[in-house]
Protein backbone atom coordinates (compact mmCIF):
# COMPACT_ATOMS: atom_id res chain seq x y z
CA UNK A 1 0.00 0.00 0.00
CA UNK A 2 1.35 3.41 -0.97
CA UNK A 3 0.97 5.89 1.80
CA UNK A 4 3.58 8.44 0.81
CA UNK A 5 1.89 11.00 -1.42
CA UNK A 6 2.52 14.49 -2.75
CA UNK A 7 1.28 17.19 -0.38
CA UNK A 8 -1.10 18.65 -2.98
CA UNK A 9 -2.89 15.27 -3.22
CA UNK A 10 -4.24 15.62 0.30
CA UNK A 11 -6.54 18.52 -0.63
CA UNK A 12 -9.23 16.11 -1.80
CA UNK A 13 -9.30 14.36 1.58
CA UNK A 14 -11.10 17.26 3.27
CA UNK A 15 -14.65 18.59 2.96
CA UNK A 16 -16.46 21.60 4.34
CA UNK A 17 -17.75 21.13 7.87
CA UNK A 18 -15.10 18.55 8.80
CA UNK A 19 -13.87 18.24 12.35
CA UNK A 20 -10.09 18.33 12.04
CA UNK A 21 -7.78 17.19 14.83
CA UNK A 22 -4.62 19.27 14.49
CA UNK A 23 -1.41 18.42 16.34
CA UNK A 24 0.92 20.94 17.90
CA UNK A 25 1.57 23.03 20.96
CA UNK A 26 2.02 26.49 19.53
CA UNK A 27 3.97 25.76 16.37
CA UNK A 28 5.99 22.93 17.88
CA UNK A 29 4.68 19.73 16.32
CA UNK A 30 2.14 21.53 14.12
CA UNK A 31 1.59 20.19 10.58
CA UNK A 32 2.42 23.46 8.81
CA UNK A 33 2.62 22.03 5.28
CA UNK A 34 -0.77 20.29 5.57
CA UNK A 35 -2.34 23.51 6.84
CA UNK A 36 -0.86 25.38 3.87
CA UNK A 37 -2.51 22.85 1.55
CA UNK A 38 -5.85 23.41 3.27
CA UNK A 39 -5.48 27.11 2.49
CA UNK A 40 -5.41 26.22 -1.21
CA UNK A 41 -8.84 24.59 -1.05
CA UNK A 42 -12.25 26.24 -1.01
CA UNK A 43 -13.49 24.19 1.92
CA UNK A 44 -14.83 26.13 4.87
CA UNK A 45 -16.91 25.85 8.04
CA UNK A 46 -14.27 23.72 9.77
CA UNK A 47 -14.25 22.64 13.39
CA UNK A 48 -10.67 22.56 14.55
CA UNK A 49 -9.54 20.59 17.58
CA UNK A 50 -6.17 21.87 18.72
CA UNK A 51 -4.53 23.11 21.91
CA UNK A 52 -4.46 26.62 20.42
CA UNK A 53 -4.79 28.34 17.05
CA UNK A 54 -1.21 28.44 15.81
CA UNK A 55 0.93 31.48 16.28
CA UNK A 56 1.43 34.87 14.66
CA UNK A 57 0.62 34.26 11.04
CA UNK A 58 1.67 30.61 11.01
CA UNK A 59 -0.10 27.29 11.26
CA UNK A 60 -3.78 27.36 12.21
CA UNK A 61 -3.61 31.11 12.60
CA UNK A 62 -3.48 31.37 8.77
CA UNK A 63 -6.52 29.14 8.45
CA UNK A 64 -8.37 31.24 10.98
CA UNK A 65 -7.48 34.53 9.24
CA UNK A 66 -8.86 33.08 5.99
CA UNK A 67 -12.20 32.54 7.73
CA UNK A 68 -12.19 28.78 7.28
CA UNK A 69 -12.72 27.96 10.95
CA UNK A 70 -16.25 27.99 12.37
CA UNK A 71 -15.43 26.49 15.73
CA UNK A 72 -12.33 25.81 17.78
CA UNK A 73 -12.08 23.19 20.52
CA UNK A 74 -8.97 23.55 22.64
CA UNK A 75 -7.39 24.79 25.84
CA UNK A 76 -5.68 28.10 25.16
CA UNK A 77 -6.93 30.77 22.76
CA UNK A 78 -6.47 33.92 24.82
CA UNK A 79 -3.09 34.86 23.36
CA UNK A 80 -4.66 35.05 19.91
CA UNK A 81 -6.19 38.55 19.82
CA UNK A 82 -8.08 38.10 16.57
CA UNK A 83 -9.63 34.88 17.83
CA UNK A 84 -10.79 36.69 20.98
CA UNK A 85 -12.32 39.47 18.88
CA UNK A 86 -13.99 37.02 16.49
CA UNK A 87 -15.40 35.11 19.45
CA UNK A 88 -16.80 38.27 21.05
CA UNK A 89 -18.50 39.21 17.74
CA UNK A 90 -20.02 35.73 17.52
CA UNK A 91 -17.99 34.85 14.43
CA UNK A 92 -16.08 32.03 16.08
CA UNK A 93 -17.42 29.39 18.43
CA UNK A 94 -15.06 28.22 21.13
CA UNK A 95 -15.21 25.14 23.35
CA UNK A 96 -12.68 25.54 26.12
CA UNK A 97 -11.32 22.42 27.84
CA UNK A 98 -8.53 21.96 30.37
CA UNK A 99 -5.42 20.81 28.51
CA UNK A 100 -5.36 17.40 30.19
CA UNK A 101 -9.05 16.86 29.49
CA UNK A 102 -8.49 17.72 25.83
CA UNK A 103 -5.61 15.23 25.57
CA UNK A 104 -7.53 12.46 27.34
CA UNK A 105 -10.72 13.05 25.33
CA UNK A 106 -8.78 12.52 22.10
CA UNK A 107 -7.00 9.49 23.53
CA UNK A 108 -10.40 7.99 24.40
CA UNK A 109 -11.76 8.90 20.98
CA UNK A 110 -9.08 6.79 19.34
CA UNK A 111 -9.30 3.94 21.83
CA UNK A 112 -12.98 3.13 21.52
CA UNK A 113 -13.92 4.74 24.83
CA UNK A 114 -17.03 6.94 24.87
CA UNK A 115 -15.87 9.29 27.60
CA UNK A 116 -14.37 9.46 31.06
CA UNK A 117 -14.76 10.93 34.52
CA UNK A 118 -12.17 13.44 35.70
CA UNK A 119 -11.65 15.52 38.84
CA UNK A 120 -10.20 18.35 36.78
CA UNK A 121 -12.52 21.39 36.59
CA UNK A 122 -15.03 20.08 39.17
CA UNK A 123 -16.75 23.08 40.74
CA UNK A 124 -15.57 25.51 38.05
CA UNK A 125 -17.29 27.30 35.20
CA UNK A 126 -15.92 24.68 32.80
CA UNK A 127 -17.96 21.98 34.59
CA UNK A 128 -21.27 23.73 33.95
CA UNK A 129 -23.80 21.46 32.28
CA UNK A 130 -21.61 18.39 32.70
CA UNK A 131 -22.73 15.28 34.56
CA UNK A 132 -21.19 14.96 38.01
CA UNK A 133 -20.63 11.74 39.88
CA UNK A 134 -19.05 10.80 43.20
CA UNK A 135 -16.57 7.92 42.97
CA UNK A 136 -14.95 6.63 46.18
CA UNK A 137 -15.99 9.82 47.93
CA UNK A 138 -14.53 12.23 45.37
CA UNK A 139 -16.33 14.42 42.85
CA UNK A 140 -15.76 13.83 39.15
CA UNK A 141 -17.29 15.25 35.96
CA UNK A 142 -18.02 13.38 32.75
CA UNK A 143 -16.19 14.40 29.59
CA UNK A 144 -17.06 12.98 26.20
CA UNK A 145 -14.43 11.52 23.90
CA UNK A 146 -13.37 13.56 20.85
CA UNK A 147 -12.86 12.17 17.35
CA UNK A 148 -12.11 13.77 14.03
CA UNK A 149 -13.10 13.37 10.40
CA UNK A 150 -9.46 13.99 9.61
CA UNK A 151 -6.41 14.10 11.89
CA UNK A 152 -3.45 16.13 10.65
CA UNK A 153 -0.28 15.49 12.58
CA UNK A 154 3.45 16.16 12.52
CA UNK A 155 6.22 13.68 13.27
CA UNK A 156 9.99 13.68 12.81
CA UNK A 157 10.32 10.52 10.73
CA UNK A 158 8.06 8.06 9.00
CA UNK A 159 8.89 4.88 7.18
CA UNK A 160 7.02 4.13 3.97
CA UNK A 161 4.35 2.20 5.87
CA UNK A 162 3.65 5.13 8.21
CA UNK A 163 5.40 4.06 11.42
CA UNK A 164 6.21 7.31 13.21
CA UNK A 165 8.79 8.68 15.59
CA UNK A 166 8.67 12.18 17.05
CA UNK A 167 11.18 14.81 18.12
CA UNK A 168 11.34 16.17 21.70
CA UNK A 169 8.29 18.21 22.77
CA UNK A 170 6.99 18.34 19.19
CA UNK A 171 5.32 15.04 20.12
CA UNK A 172 2.60 16.66 22.30
CA UNK A 173 -0.93 15.91 20.99
CA UNK A 174 0.20 14.12 17.83
CA UNK A 175 0.25 10.47 19.03
CA UNK A 176 -3.34 10.66 20.34
CA UNK A 177 -4.61 12.50 17.30
CA UNK A 178 -3.05 9.81 15.12
CA UNK A 179 -5.48 7.35 16.68
CA UNK A 180 -8.65 9.43 16.59
CA UNK A 181 -9.15 10.55 12.98
CA UNK A 182 -11.16 8.67 10.34
CA UNK A 183 -8.41 9.76 7.94
CA UNK A 184 -4.94 10.37 9.37
CA UNK A 185 -2.34 12.39 7.49
CA UNK A 186 1.18 12.64 8.90
CA UNK A 187 3.60 15.35 7.83
CA UNK A 188 7.21 14.39 8.52
CA UNK A 189 10.69 15.85 8.20
CA UNK A 190 12.16 12.64 6.83
CA UNK A 191 10.82 9.55 5.08
CA UNK A 192 12.89 6.39 5.45
CA UNK A 193 12.66 2.79 4.26
CA UNK A 194 10.83 0.14 6.24
CA UNK A 195 13.28 -1.40 8.71
CA UNK A 196 15.25 1.77 9.30
CA UNK A 197 13.24 2.75 12.36
CA UNK A 198 13.97 0.69 15.46
CA UNK A 199 10.69 -1.08 16.39
CA UNK A 200 11.47 -0.45 20.08
CA UNK A 201 11.28 3.30 19.50
CA UNK A 202 8.29 3.62 17.20
CA UNK A 203 5.67 5.72 19.00
CA UNK A 204 2.83 5.54 16.46
CA UNK A 205 2.43 2.18 14.71
CA UNK A 206 1.56 2.39 11.01
CA UNK A 207 -1.92 0.92 11.61
CA UNK A 208 -3.12 4.39 12.55
CA UNK A 209 -1.63 6.30 9.64
CA UNK A 210 -3.28 6.59 6.21
CA UNK A 211 -1.03 9.05 4.38
CA UNK A 212 2.45 10.45 4.79
CA UNK A 213 3.73 13.64 3.23
CA UNK A 214 7.13 15.31 3.26
CA UNK A 215 7.16 18.57 5.28
CA UNK A 216 8.16 21.68 3.36
CA UNK A 217 9.26 23.45 6.51
CA UNK A 218 12.54 23.41 8.34
CA UNK A 219 13.82 25.05 11.48
CA UNK A 220 15.99 28.09 10.91
CA UNK A 221 17.08 29.68 14.19
CA UNK A 222 13.93 30.61 16.06
CA UNK A 223 11.56 30.15 13.11
CA UNK A 224 9.90 27.48 11.03
CA UNK A 225 10.64 28.46 7.44
CA UNK A 226 9.13 27.09 4.24
CA UNK A 227 12.19 25.85 2.44
CA UNK A 228 11.31 23.18 -0.08
CA UNK B 1 10.87 47.30 46.90
CA UNK B 2 11.05 46.83 43.14
CA UNK B 3 8.58 44.34 41.76
CA UNK B 4 11.43 42.32 40.25
CA UNK B 5 13.02 41.97 43.71
CA UNK B 6 9.73 40.82 45.21
CA UNK B 7 9.40 38.16 42.55
CA UNK B 8 12.87 36.83 43.31
CA UNK B 9 12.29 36.81 47.07
CA UNK B 10 9.22 34.67 46.47
CA UNK B 11 10.99 32.33 44.04
CA UNK B 12 13.98 31.89 46.36
CA UNK B 13 11.76 31.04 49.33
CA UNK B 14 9.77 28.50 47.33
CA UNK B 15 12.99 26.82 46.20
CA UNK B 16 13.68 26.10 49.91
CA UNK B 17 10.48 24.02 50.02
CA UNK B 18 11.65 21.66 47.31
CA UNK B 19 13.51 18.46 48.10
CA UNK B 20 15.97 16.20 46.34
CA UNK B 21 14.33 13.70 44.03
CA UNK B 22 11.03 15.51 43.67
CA UNK B 23 9.10 15.81 40.41
CA UNK B 24 8.16 19.48 40.16
CA UNK B 25 6.03 21.46 37.72
CA UNK B 26 6.72 25.20 37.61
CA UNK B 27 4.01 27.42 36.16
CA UNK B 28 4.53 30.55 34.10
CA UNK B 29 5.75 33.80 35.72
CA UNK B 30 7.22 33.83 39.25
CA UNK B 31 7.15 29.99 39.46
CA UNK B 32 9.56 29.77 36.51
CA UNK B 33 12.08 31.85 38.50
CA UNK B 34 12.21 29.12 41.17
CA UNK B 35 14.54 27.11 38.89
CA UNK B 36 17.21 29.82 39.37
CA UNK B 37 17.43 28.99 43.09
CA UNK B 38 17.62 25.20 43.10
CA UNK B 39 21.40 25.27 43.65
CA UNK B 40 22.55 21.69 44.00
CA UNK B 41 19.19 20.13 44.65
CA UNK B 42 18.34 17.29 42.28
CA UNK B 43 14.82 18.26 41.37
CA UNK B 44 13.23 16.94 38.16
CA UNK B 45 11.24 19.60 36.34
CA UNK B 46 8.22 18.48 34.38
CA UNK B 47 6.62 20.60 31.70
CA UNK B 48 3.08 19.65 30.70
CA UNK B 49 3.70 19.74 26.96
CA UNK B 50 5.60 16.49 27.39
CA UNK B 51 8.99 16.58 29.10
CA UNK B 52 10.35 15.37 32.42
CA UNK B 53 13.90 16.53 33.10
CA UNK B 54 13.74 20.03 31.69
CA UNK B 55 17.04 21.92 31.71
CA UNK B 56 17.86 25.64 31.60
CA UNK B 57 16.57 27.95 28.84
CA UNK B 58 18.05 27.18 25.43
CA UNK B 59 21.16 29.07 24.36
CA UNK B 60 22.04 30.18 20.86
CA UNK B 61 24.17 27.03 20.52
CA UNK B 62 21.56 24.46 21.53
CA UNK B 63 18.42 26.27 20.29
CA UNK B 64 15.81 23.87 18.91
CA UNK B 65 12.37 25.48 18.60
CA UNK B 66 10.59 22.12 18.75
CA UNK B 67 11.87 21.85 22.32
CA UNK B 68 9.84 24.28 24.43
CA UNK B 69 8.29 24.63 27.86
CA UNK B 70 4.61 25.22 28.64
CA UNK B 71 5.22 28.97 28.17
CA UNK B 72 6.44 28.17 24.63
CA UNK B 73 9.99 29.30 25.43
CA UNK B 74 12.87 27.22 24.02
CA UNK B 75 14.52 25.12 26.72
CA UNK B 76 17.10 22.36 27.05
CA UNK B 77 16.83 18.93 28.61
CA UNK B 78 18.94 16.95 31.06
CA UNK B 79 20.60 13.56 30.56
CA UNK B 80 17.89 11.98 32.69
CA UNK B 81 15.08 13.42 30.57
CA UNK B 82 12.16 11.65 28.93
CA UNK B 83 9.67 12.88 26.34
CA UNK B 84 6.03 11.80 26.19
CA UNK B 85 2.68 12.76 24.72
CA UNK B 86 0.24 15.28 26.21
CA UNK B 87 -2.03 12.42 27.35
CA UNK B 88 0.84 10.77 29.23
CA UNK B 89 1.93 14.12 30.61
CA UNK B 90 -1.48 14.81 32.11
CA UNK B 91 -1.77 11.24 33.38
CA UNK B 92 1.38 12.12 35.32
CA UNK B 93 -0.25 15.31 36.60
CA UNK B 94 -3.83 14.16 37.30
CA UNK B 95 -2.71 10.78 38.52
CA UNK B 96 -0.79 12.29 41.44
CA UNK B 97 2.72 11.52 40.17
CA UNK B 98 3.92 15.13 40.30
CA UNK B 99 5.20 15.89 43.81
CA UNK B 100 4.90 19.66 43.72
CA UNK B 101 3.20 22.15 41.42
CA UNK B 102 4.17 25.80 41.82
CA UNK B 103 1.50 28.04 40.36
CA UNK B 104 0.79 31.72 39.94
CA UNK B 105 -2.55 33.05 41.17
CA UNK B 106 -4.93 35.97 40.88
CA UNK B 107 -6.52 35.19 44.26
CA UNK B 108 -6.38 32.61 47.02
CA UNK B 109 -9.09 32.38 49.67
CA UNK B 110 -8.59 31.70 53.37
CA UNK B 111 -9.21 27.99 52.82
CA UNK B 112 -6.63 27.71 50.04
CA UNK B 113 -8.98 27.62 47.06
CA UNK B 114 -7.45 29.53 44.15
CA UNK B 115 -8.42 31.53 41.09
CA UNK B 116 -5.67 31.53 38.47
CA UNK B 117 -7.17 31.28 34.99
CA UNK B 118 -9.89 33.81 34.28
CA UNK B 119 -9.23 37.53 34.41
CA UNK B 120 -12.46 39.33 35.33
CA UNK B 121 -14.32 41.31 32.67
CA UNK B 122 -12.28 39.78 29.89
CA UNK B 123 -13.26 36.99 27.53
CA UNK B 124 -12.25 33.67 29.06
CA UNK B 125 -10.65 31.76 26.27
CA UNK B 126 -7.66 30.14 27.88
CA UNK B 127 -7.18 27.64 30.68
CA UNK B 128 -4.21 25.50 29.60
CA UNK B 129 -3.06 23.06 32.25
CA UNK B 130 -3.96 25.22 35.26
CA UNK B 131 -6.95 23.19 36.43
CA UNK B 132 -5.25 19.83 35.92
CA UNK B 133 -2.26 20.93 38.00
CA UNK B 134 -4.40 22.28 40.86
CA UNK B 135 -6.37 19.05 40.90
CA UNK B 136 -3.63 16.51 40.54
CA UNK B 137 -0.29 17.53 42.06
CA UNK B 138 0.49 16.00 45.46
CA UNK B 139 1.40 19.40 46.87
CA UNK B 140 0.47 22.79 45.44
CA UNK B 141 2.43 25.92 46.33
CA UNK B 142 1.15 29.22 45.02
CA UNK B 143 3.42 32.14 44.27
CA UNK B 144 2.32 35.75 43.96
CA UNK B 145 3.01 39.23 45.20
CA UNK B 146 0.52 39.85 48.00
CA UNK B 147 -1.17 42.82 46.37
CA UNK B 148 -2.58 43.33 42.90
CA UNK B 149 -1.71 46.45 40.88
CA UNK B 150 -4.85 48.16 42.22
CA UNK B 151 -3.65 47.54 45.78
CA UNK B 152 -6.17 44.86 46.69
CA UNK B 153 -5.03 41.79 48.59
CA UNK B 154 -4.78 38.52 46.66
CA UNK B 155 -5.43 36.67 49.93
CA UNK B 156 -9.20 37.05 50.31
CA UNK B 157 -12.00 35.76 52.53
CA UNK B 158 -13.94 34.67 49.48
CA UNK B 159 -12.88 34.42 45.84
CA UNK B 160 -14.37 37.09 43.62
CA UNK B 161 -12.62 35.69 40.54
CA UNK B 162 -13.54 32.36 38.99
CA UNK B 163 -12.28 29.32 40.88
CA UNK B 164 -9.72 26.95 39.35
CA UNK B 165 -11.13 23.97 41.23
CA UNK B 166 -12.24 22.73 44.62
CA UNK B 167 -8.83 21.39 45.64
CA UNK B 168 -7.19 23.53 48.33
CA UNK B 169 -3.54 24.51 47.93
CA UNK B 170 -0.97 23.87 50.65
CA UNK B 171 1.15 26.99 50.79
CA UNK B 172 1.03 30.61 49.62
CA UNK B 173 4.39 32.38 49.37
CA UNK B 174 4.29 36.13 48.85
CA UNK B 175 7.03 38.72 49.37
CA UNK B 176 5.67 39.35 52.89
CA UNK B 177 4.96 35.94 54.30
CA UNK B 178 4.68 32.20 53.93
CA UNK B 179 1.12 31.15 54.68
CA UNK B 180 -0.12 27.62 55.24
CA UNK B 181 -3.76 26.65 54.83
CA UNK B 182 -5.21 24.56 57.65
CA UNK B 183 -8.68 23.39 58.73
CA UNK B 184 -8.73 26.36 61.08
CA UNK B 185 -7.84 28.84 58.36
CA UNK B 186 -4.67 30.46 57.03
CA UNK B 187 -1.65 30.37 59.34
CA UNK B 188 1.46 32.50 58.92
CA UNK B 189 4.47 30.18 58.99
CA UNK B 190 7.11 32.81 58.42
CA UNK B 191 7.38 36.53 57.78
CA UNK B 192 9.82 37.54 55.05
CA UNK B 193 9.60 41.33 55.39
CA UNK B 194 10.31 43.74 58.21
CA UNK B 195 6.67 43.93 59.16
CA UNK B 196 4.61 42.84 62.18
CA UNK B 197 1.72 40.43 61.86
CA UNK B 198 -0.60 43.25 62.96
CA UNK B 199 0.61 45.48 60.13
CA UNK B 200 0.30 42.59 57.71
CA UNK B 201 -3.26 41.86 58.91
CA UNK B 202 -4.17 45.50 58.42
CA UNK B 203 -2.85 45.47 54.86
CA UNK B 204 -4.72 42.27 54.02
CA UNK B 205 -7.91 43.49 55.68
CA UNK B 206 -8.45 40.73 58.23
CA UNK B 207 -6.68 39.25 61.23
CA UNK B 208 -3.91 36.78 60.46
CA UNK B 209 -2.50 34.37 63.00
CA UNK B 210 0.83 32.66 63.39
CA UNK B 211 0.96 28.91 63.06
CA UNK B 212 2.22 28.66 66.65
CA UNK B 213 3.11 31.01 69.44
CA UNK B 214 6.82 30.30 69.21
CA UNK B 215 7.27 31.64 65.74
CA UNK B 216 10.57 32.79 64.36
CA UNK B 217 10.58 35.93 62.31
CA UNK B 218 12.95 35.43 59.45
CA UNK B 219 13.97 38.85 58.19
CA UNK B 220 15.77 39.19 54.92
Amino acid sequence: MIKVIESSEIRKLFKSGDQILTGGFGLSGAPLTIIDELLETDITDLIVVSNNLGDLGQGLHKLFIQGKIRKAIGSFFSINREAVIAWSKGELEIDLLPQGTLAEAIRCGGAGIGGFYTKTAVGTELAEGKEERVIDGERYIFEKAIKGDVAIIKAAKADRLGNLVYHTTARNFNPMMATAGKIVIAEVDEIVEVGELDPEYIVTPHAYVDYVIQSKYSKVGSEYVESR
Amino acid sequence: MLSQDKRHIIAKRIAEELEDGQIVNLGIGIPTLVSEYLDNKEVFLQTENGLLGMGPPATEENLDIDLINAGKEPVSYLKSASFFSSADSFALIRGGHVDVAVLGILQVDIHGEIANWAVPNQPILGVGGAMDLVTGAKKVIVAATLFAKDGTSKLVKELTYKTSGIRKVDLFVSEYAVIKFTEEGPRVVEILEDISIEELSEKVGFQLEFENAFHIQNFI
